[in-house]
């Protein structure tokens, strides 16, 4: 596809990617922006195709006018960038991006990578959770943003996490109907971070207001659940859940929407050489990189959620600062005094998002807690079971594990199971998380539909999972 | 095997932006009422049809992440070629295979 090797590459194009765009072409750069979407905003400010027409307020919210601004500034360096919508990054690999668009495979040969790819759905399986009408918090979000589309009638939204109750607001605001909002999390999981939780601000005072808005819509809420499982006879009709005191209940839907907030996506970073550290609040294996988003010097720079949750605003910040870090490492004069004012206002984010993680607490516990014939890898039907047997393979590592049971292997990479399973083979070994390891980053990081065009050079490519 | 639910039905409802143009797609022989700007899932799911059949169970598959993420979404279209559902937008007279998985 492209004939020079441009300087920096950039992947992703939601509010990070769009600001560490906008960030180079000010300076003079003229960057490559690649995204799988076929529009700009990433996953909050998702925009809809062609003809719709519901305004930014009621797709938006509170964050209509964040969302206009981010989709404004990529519109603003749409002729100043070589932007590729619809196109996945699949491989990076000694300064080349493997990519599949809209033309097929192509290649771009890089000197510097920012990787803005961003989150998706933290998910804990439970029983039944397969079954038809049972989607991620950010997939029934998305439905509803992008589609005009509610995922049953009623709705059930259980989990925890910032969205559980933006997202109920989004679909009884639309005029679906939401049967119930089901929080694992309690109000005493707040209180001892209260402190951190007022460095939000504005942010708090919202996510305060969101929470106590379905009580006067007569919504229920019920908080400190156990869910039990999903169940149906070829899809969803019922969700059952034990309440704090260890009742039973049943509440029909034919939509459900799952979801313990976001992790990030670090297949790329991994294949780019990042460093990979244990995080222990997200229980999750991140790309290491200093307070600016430098990786790799010179070479790989990460911004935005896929560097670590830290919300929309902070991926704003992280993508500004991550396109500085590379002005300044290649010799180009930013503004010092703008770089400490976005240090500043991103320490204030993240002493929030640290609070808020430990006020939504995400239930680890009840993966590890799962009966063995619940499926845990919904790609290739494996359960908790087979995971648990993993505990015997020496070292009991998660990549022996899949090896062994094939968890981790199936199409998504681990993305949706891999938590999950970590925890459960940790818990069978009786040792920390972190000693089990991580399921690698393989390339291709997502499978390669076999199109006509993709075929031959996916089969050059021996490491090409075919899908 | 069809991909029509045996029991209860997995529906998307619509409860906005449905002043959009029509366009129909074929699941096998079944023409089915879609809208412009659908994604093949939002399509599927709005007429009640399962995307396909697990091919490590005997379950009944409708998506998950749809954002792309967890694969669970693709569908094979009459050609032969697989495709995402939830990141495919329908064009009009767009043919999927009705049958799926082993
Ligand atoms: C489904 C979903 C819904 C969310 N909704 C909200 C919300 O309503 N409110 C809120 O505060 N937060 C929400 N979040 C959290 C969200 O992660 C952040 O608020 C924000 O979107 C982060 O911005 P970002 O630029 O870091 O990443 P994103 O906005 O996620 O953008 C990343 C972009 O990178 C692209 N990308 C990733 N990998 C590749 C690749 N290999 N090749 C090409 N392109 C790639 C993606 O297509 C995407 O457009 C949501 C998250 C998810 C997953
Ligand atoms: S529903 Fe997850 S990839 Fe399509």
């Amino acid at each position: 596809m492209s004939e020079r090797a441009p300087a920096v590459l950039i992947v992703g194009a939601g509010p990070a990617g769009t600001r560490a765009a906008e960030t180079l072409v000010a300076h003079g750069v003229r960057p490559v922006v690649v995204d799988e979407g076929l529009r700009s905003g990433g996953q909050i400010y998702r925009q809809p195709p062609e003809g719709f027409s519901r305004p930014a307020s009621a797709l938006y919210g509170f964050e209509a006018r964040k969302a206009e601004a981010v989709h404004a500034a990529l519109a603003a360096v749409r002729e100043s960038i070589d932007y590729r919508p619809g196109t996945l990054v699949w491989n990076v690999e000694g300064g080349v991006a493997q990519t599949l668009g809209p033309e097929g495979v192509g290649r771009i040969a890089f000197d510097s990578l920012i990787l803005a790819t961003g989150a998706m759905d933290r998910v804990i399986p439970f029983p039944g959770w397969t079954l038809p009408g049972a989607f991620t918090m950010g997939g029934a979000q998305v439905a509803l943003k992008a589609q005009g589309c509610a995922i049953g009638e009623p709705v059930v939204f259980m989990g925890t996490g910032p969205l559980l109750y933006l997202v109920a607001y989004q679909y009884a605001h639309a005029g679906a109907r939401v049967a119930a909002i089901l929080d694992t999390s309690s109000a005493a999981d707040a209180l001892p971070v209260l402190p951190g939780l007022l460095w939000g601000g504005r942010t708090f005072a919202k996510g305060l207001w969101y929470m106590t808005w379905p009580r006067t819509a007569g919504i229920p809420v019920r908080r400190g659940i156990v869910p039990v499982a999903a169940e149906g006879e070829g899809a969803l009709e019922a969700v059952r859940y034990r309440d704090r005191r260890g009742r039973e209940h049943r509440v029909a839907c034919t939509g459900l929407g799952i979801g313990y907030g976001v992790k990030s996506e670090v297949q790329l970073a991994e294949l780019a050489g990042c460093e990979m550290a244990f995080d222990p609040l997200a229980q999750q294996w991140l790309p290491e990189a200093d307070g600016d988003g430098r990786a790799r010097d010179g070479a790989v720079y990460l911004a935005g959620d896929g560097a670590g949750v830290a919300g929309a605003d902070a991926a704003e910040l992280r993508g500004r600062l991550a396109a500085l870090a590379w002005l300044a490492d290649h010799g180009i004069a930013v503004d010092r005094g703008e770089r400490a004012r976005l240090r500043a206002k991103l320490r204030r984010i993240m002493r929030f998002r640290d609070a808020l993680e430990r006020a939504l607490p995400v239930p680890f516990h009840l993966a590890r807690a799962l009966p063995d014939e619940t499926v845990i890898c919904r790609c290739e039907v494996i359960t908790a079971g087979e995971i648990r047997q993993g505990r015997a393979l020496d070292p009991a590592e998660l990549n022996r594990a899949k090896a062994y049971t094939r968890v981790g292997m199936g199409r998504c990479q681990g993305r949706v199971c891999g938590p999950a399973a970590a925890q459960i083979l940790a818990d069978a070994r009786g040792c920390d998380v972190a000693e089990v390891g991580r399921l690698r980053g393989q390339a291709p990081v997502k499978p390669l539909g076999i199109r006509a065009g993709a075929l031959a050079a996916v089969e050059d490519n021996s490491r090409a999972a075919s899908i | 095997m069809s991909t029509q639910s045996p029991g209860a039905t997995c529906r998307l409802v619509r409860v906005a932006e449905t002043e959009r143009p029509g366009v129909t797609v074929f699941h096998g022989a079944r023409p089915l009422p879609a809208l412009a700007g659908d994604t093949l899932l939002t399509a599927l799911l709005c007429n009640g049809v399962a995307l396909r059949r697990s091919e490590f169970d005997e379950g009944l598959r409708a998506g998950f992440c749809n954002m792309g993420a967890c694969q669970d979404c693709w569908v094979t279209l009459e050609d032969g070629s697989r495709i995402r559902a939830c990141t495919t937008e329908v064009q009009d007279g767009m043919r999927i295979r009705a049958l799926d998985g082993p």
